[in-house]
Order: C-alpha cells, then sequence, then structure tokens
C-alpha cells in the first residue's frame, strides 16, 4: 500500500455554528514522504493534523491510515501506534519523571511484555538520541532534548508515521537544529513518513512536498521549489519565504538575470557567483564558501 | 528562591536499605508504627530506638537529618508533652504543686514517653523517605494496592495523579518563579509590606499560574491518548518490582525486632 495517510474531503467545525476550521479538505500522503505543511495562525494546521490520529474525527468525509478508517473504533489504537503525534510544547507532552520511564510509557499502555519493552526502549532512545539522559528527569534537560524525549516516546511503538505540530517552535536555534537531524534521520533511514507543521521556511524548504493551508483549505501545494518561486502569492497568504528565495526575487524584480527556483543558501550563492564571475561555482563545497564570505 | 524547595526529601544512595524493595519498607514502616503504639513502653521504645539508628547507619544518612525532620511537628510535640505533664494525676505526691497545676510523677513519665514516641514515629517514616524516590514508592503504593482495585477502588488512577503531581512540581516551580518575576517587574510588591497587602498581591500570580495549569493539563492529557493510555486495564511496566534474598533477609531481622518490642509488654506496663 503507497498511501500512509489519507484525508477525503473532510470538513470539520469546533463549534455546531462556527465557521469550518478545516474545509473540504483532500490531502494524499504517501509512504516514506516527508511534507511540510505551512499556514498563518488559526488555518486548521493543527485541527488537520488531529484529524490523523483519530483524536479529532471529520464530520463530513473520511480519513484512512494505510486504510483504515479513523472512524472505526476498533482500530483506534491501532491508528494510534501508526501514527505518533509530537506537540510544540515539551514539558505538557512528557508525563514520567525519568526519561526512560517516559519513553516506555505508549509500550506500558500497549502491555507490551517488559523484557521486549526494555529492549523497544534503548532502540527509540538511541534512535532519537537521547540514550545518554535515559535515567535524567526530564526538567533537568535542556528544551532541545525534551523534545527528542517526547520523539523517542512516538517512536518507541514503531510508528509508520510522524506528526509533528510546530515541535520546534519553542526551540532555541540549536535544539531545532537536532530536532530536525532526527526527524530527517528517521524519515530517510528508517522510512518514516513524516508531515512537520511549521512556520519555518528553511524548514519546509528541506521536505519532499510542502502544503499551504488558509482558512481551512489547501491553497497552495508542491515541491519546495514550486511553492517558494510564488512569492507574491505566499506573501497574500500572509506567510515568509526562505531568505534566499526573498534574495533572489528582490534581483529579479530590481532587473537581475537570476534563474528561477532558487530557494536554498547554497543554491542562491551559486547562482550569485554565476553572475557576478561569468563562471560556473566550481563545486557545491566552494558554493558554501561564497556564501560564507560578503563579496566585496 | 523557589526553585530550592525540594519534594519529599529523597537522598540518593546505593545503601541496603537504598536498594531495597519498596513494597517490602513501606510495608515495614507501617508494622513499625504499628509496633510503637503496641509496644508503648520505656522497653519497646528503647529497642525500637537502637534499631532506628542501626538503619540509619547503615542507611548513612546523618543522624542530624532526623532533627530536622523533627523540628516542623515541635510545636505538637511539645503541646502533647504540656498536657500530659498536666493533666496526668497519679496516686502519689504531686511532685509540685502551684496554683491549680499539680504534676506527679506519672506525668512527668507519660510526657516522656510520648513525645520519644512521637520523634520515633517521624524518624521511621522519614527514613522511607529518605531512602525511597516519590516515583519508586508511587509504584510500590500501586502494586501493594492492587487488590483494592478489584473493589472498584481507583488504584491505578490515583497512582497515576501522584507520577504527574511528582513530574509537574518542578515545572509549575518554574513557571511560579516566571511570574513572579514578570508581575515584579510590572511593580508588584510580593515580598513588602502588610501581610493583606501581600496576599492580594499573589492573586496576580496564581490567575496565570491557574489558567496555564490547566492548560498544560488540557495538552498532558490529549498526548496521553496519543501514545494509546486508556487507564490502567492491561498495562505493563518498565520496571519491574522483585524481591530478592536480601530484602527478605532483612524483612525477618526486622520481624524479630518488632517480636521483641511486643514482648517489651510483658515487663512494662504499656502507656497511652
Ligand atoms: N479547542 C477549540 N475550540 C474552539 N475553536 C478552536 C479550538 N481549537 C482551534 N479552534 C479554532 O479553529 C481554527 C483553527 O485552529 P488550529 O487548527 O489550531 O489552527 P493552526 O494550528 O493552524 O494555528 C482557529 O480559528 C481556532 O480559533
Ligand atoms: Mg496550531
Amino acid at each position: 500500500m503507497k498511501e500512509m495517510l489519507k484525508a477525503d474531503q473532510i470538513t470539520f467545525r469546533y463549534a455546531e455554528t462556527g465557521r469550518p476550521a478545516v474545509d473540504g479538505l483532500s490531502l494524499t500522503v504517501r509512504r516514506g514522504e516527508y511534507v511540510a505543511v505551512l499556514g498563518a495562525n488559526g488555518c486548521g494546521k493543527s485541527t488537520l493534523a488531529k484529524h490523523f490520529n483519530a483524536i479529532l474525527l471529520p464530520e463530513t468525509g473520511t480519513v484512512t491510515v494505510e486504510g483504515m478508517s479513523t472512524a472505526d473504533e476498533d482500530r483506534l489504537f491501532d491508528i494510534r501506534q501508526k501514527v505518533g503525534m509530537v506537540f510544540q510544547n515539551p514539558d505538557n507532552q512528557i508525563v514520567a519523571t525519568v526519561v526512560e520511564e517516559d519513553v516506555a510509557f505508549a509500550l506500558e499502555n500497549l502491555g507490551v511484555p517488559p523484557d521486549e519493552m526494555r529492549r523497544r526502549v534503548d532502540e527509540a532512545m538511541r534512535m532519537a538520541g537521547v540514550y545518554n539522559y535515559r535515567e535524567k528527569a526530564p526538567h533537568k534537560l535542556s528544551g532541545g532534548q525534551k523534545q527528542r524525549v517526547a520523539i523517542a516516546g512516538v517512536v518507541a511503538m514503531r510508528p509508520d508515521c510522524l506528526v509533528l505540530d510546530e515541535a520546534t517552535a519553542m526551540l532555541d536555534p540549536i535544539g531545532r537544529e537536532k530536532v530536525m537531524r532526527t526527524v530527517h534521520r528517521l524519515n530517510r533511514e528508517y522510512g518514516i513518513t513524516v508531515v512537520q507543521i511549521t512556520h519555518y521556511m528553511e524548514e519546509a524548504a528541506a521536505a519532499d512536498r510542502v502544503v499551504v493551508m488558509s482558512e481551512g483549505k489547501i491553497a497552495l501545494e508542491g515541491t519546495p521549489t514550486e511553492v517558494f518561486r510564488q512569492v507574491d502569492r505566499l506573501r497574500a497568504l500572509r506567510l515568509d519565504v526562505p531568505q534566499a528565495a526573498e534574495l533572489c526575487h528582490a534581483l529579479t524584480q530590481a532587473g537581475c538575470p537570476m534563474p528561477d527556483g532558487v530557494i536554498d543558501v547554497e543554491g542562491c550563492a551559486a547562482a550569485l557567483y554565476r553572475l557576478l564571475t561569468g563562471r560556473d561555482a566550481p563545486d557545491a563545497e566552494n558554493a558554501k564558501e561564497v556564501a560564507a564570505c560578503p563579496q566585496p | 528562591m523557589l526553585r530550592d524547595i525540594t519534594i519529599g526529601q529523597h537522598f540518593p544512595g546505593n545503601s541496603l536499605l537504598h536498594r531495597m524493595d519498596p513494597r517490602v519498607k513501606l510495608v515495614l514502616t507501617v508494622a513499625y508504627i504499628v509496633m510503637l503504639f503496641v509496644g508503648s513502653n520505656p522497653a519497646g521504645l528503647a529497642i525500637s530506638i537502637v534499631f532506628l539508628t542501626a538503619l540509619y547507619l547503615t542507611a548513612k544518612i546523618p543522624l542530624k537529618m532526623v532533627a530536622r525532620s523533627v523540628k516542623p511537628i515541635l510545636p505538637i510535640i511539645l503541646f502533647t508533652a504540656v498536657l500530659n505533664l498536666f493533666f496526668m494525676t497519679g496516686t502519689s505526691e504531686p511532685l509540685l504543686a502551684w496554683w491549680i497545676f499539680k504534676i506527679y510523677r506519672e506525668g512527668v513519665y507519660y510526657a516522656i514517653v510520648m513525645a520519644v514516641r512521637i520523634i520515633c514515629l517521624i524518624a521511621g517514616t522519614s527514613l522511607l523517605t529518605y531512602t525511597t524516590s516519590p516515583i519508586v514508592l508511587t509504584d510500590a503504593i500501586e502494586q501493594l494496592l492492587k487488590p483494592l482495585a478489584r473493589l472498584h477502588l481507583p488504584v491505578h488512577e490515583l497512582a497515576m495523579m501522584m507520577t504527574i503531581a511528582l513530574r509537574f512540581i518542578p515545572t509549575l516551580i518554574e513557571e511560579t518563579d516566571k511570574i513572579m518575576n514578570a508581575q515584579k517587574a510590572r511593580g508588584a510588591q510580593l515580598d513588602s509590606g502588610k501581610l493583606s497587602q501581600r496576599v492580594r498581591a499573589l492573586i496576580p500570580v496564581l490567575i496565570p499560574l491557574f489558567i496555564s495549569a490547566f492548560r498544560r493539563a488540557d495538552e498532558l492529557a490529549m498526548a496521553m491518548e496519543c501514545r494509546c493510555y486508556h487507564g490502567g486495564e492491561g498495562r505493563t511496566r518498565l520496571k519491574q518490582l522483585r524481591l530478592h534474598a536480601s530484602d527478605i533477609v532483612l524483612a525477618a531481622a526486622a520481624a524479630l525486632v518488632f517480636a521483641a518490642i511486643g514482648m517489651s509488654n510483658l515487663f512494662f506496663e504499656r502507656i497511652g
């Protein structure tokens, strides 16, 4: 089965009368894919995320996880085990007073025998890079470390998909970088599908696919290059673009012949090098160097 | 300053007592409390003091910690001692008589025995919390009370509440600190002024704290649901409590001491 998550024409309202938080939205996420979801505050990203593991059920339409409908109560724990959720505030998702016991929490709930649990907990802590803090108290860890403990707690369930709802929003740059590296490694090495809601354009630029939401609907969708070249469209949706894309856009508008679809620093540096020297940047390594030093 | 508060004064260590099965420790502590009342006579109390001192030495916990744990309830000890001193009537001549107060030999005797008994009680229960982390203690309570779950007592839920409370106390303390600083930055006078003013100044600290605690509870509940939490049914534990041979030896030794305390009643009259 290639489809990991599938939302089909779903609508959801918090209050009977209010306007829908998610409005006739359809989205399919393939197995192993890394999807970033962008959108202004209050556009329904979290509401959508909560549909993927049956925390919320759609008013109309259906959500399926590997073919299982989230409305099927008998499969509730199968679904929650397959789709792990990580939230914004690491403090509010850690239950136990010792790291390894928190990582074991889901397995304890699922009734996994202690010997097997020990193995899976150790494995999950290594995968999330928190093995060295396994006996520490969570409140003694930094934000980034806590968030990776939360990820380990979800990974211990051996999920096929991770849904991260602004999981890096409260972290300092170093913590964010480490969490992102962990998530990308889980995606690449273990084939875990990732749906990441974020406000950081640099994070979205590293995804396979970007989905931009607005007022409960999908406004834009495509590869990061396809999405971020539409600078004006994104601005209208009250979103930023990655700084490199913004620079290229500004240069193009000022009449500089910049190539289309540059969204990262390396690509931008290479394009500028070509523009200024008339030669191709020798290699990617060099382009990074060029990016690092300001041109006279 | 709030950060310095520690809960359930636990002294991490690796002594025989620290490594003992928490269930056994808990049962022995309860038995010890019972024996303090059963063997409430000078000989019984003397045996318990020796026993307790030996345990403190084994656990490598400084004896001055006993003084620290007794300190908060010193007023109660003094109060009961004074009551015994003045209201105990004896058969012999009063030792001291002044106005309507008469102090008898029995009064002095009672006052001393009762005070020692309370001190032993505190020192004994403190030893349990000194050598057992609160979370391990919670596990032990849950395991010991498990049979009561069949009577529909919410044993697992209570243990879960304890765990979550222990987990969030440091978080909430930190948050209180932050809110207090934020309010001080706005000119709130939290540590000066009259008592009534200070109490009133706490309201703008407590309200944000409560709101935040409810939000946290909401998010935590959702995160627990996402990790398949559905109550205590069919739950397994990562850390299994195991009874070791040393636990049985220690329990047997304690049982002998308790028997001796009980026997002391044969030779001395029980008090209180
Ligand atoms: N628990 C709730 N009760 C009522 N309305 C809510 C609730 N949660 C979110 N909403 C509303 O639903 C809309 C979408 O919210 P949300 O999915 O949290 O957006 P996002 O995560 O994109 O910021 C917002 O208008 C928000 O006010
Ligand atoms: Mg949100």
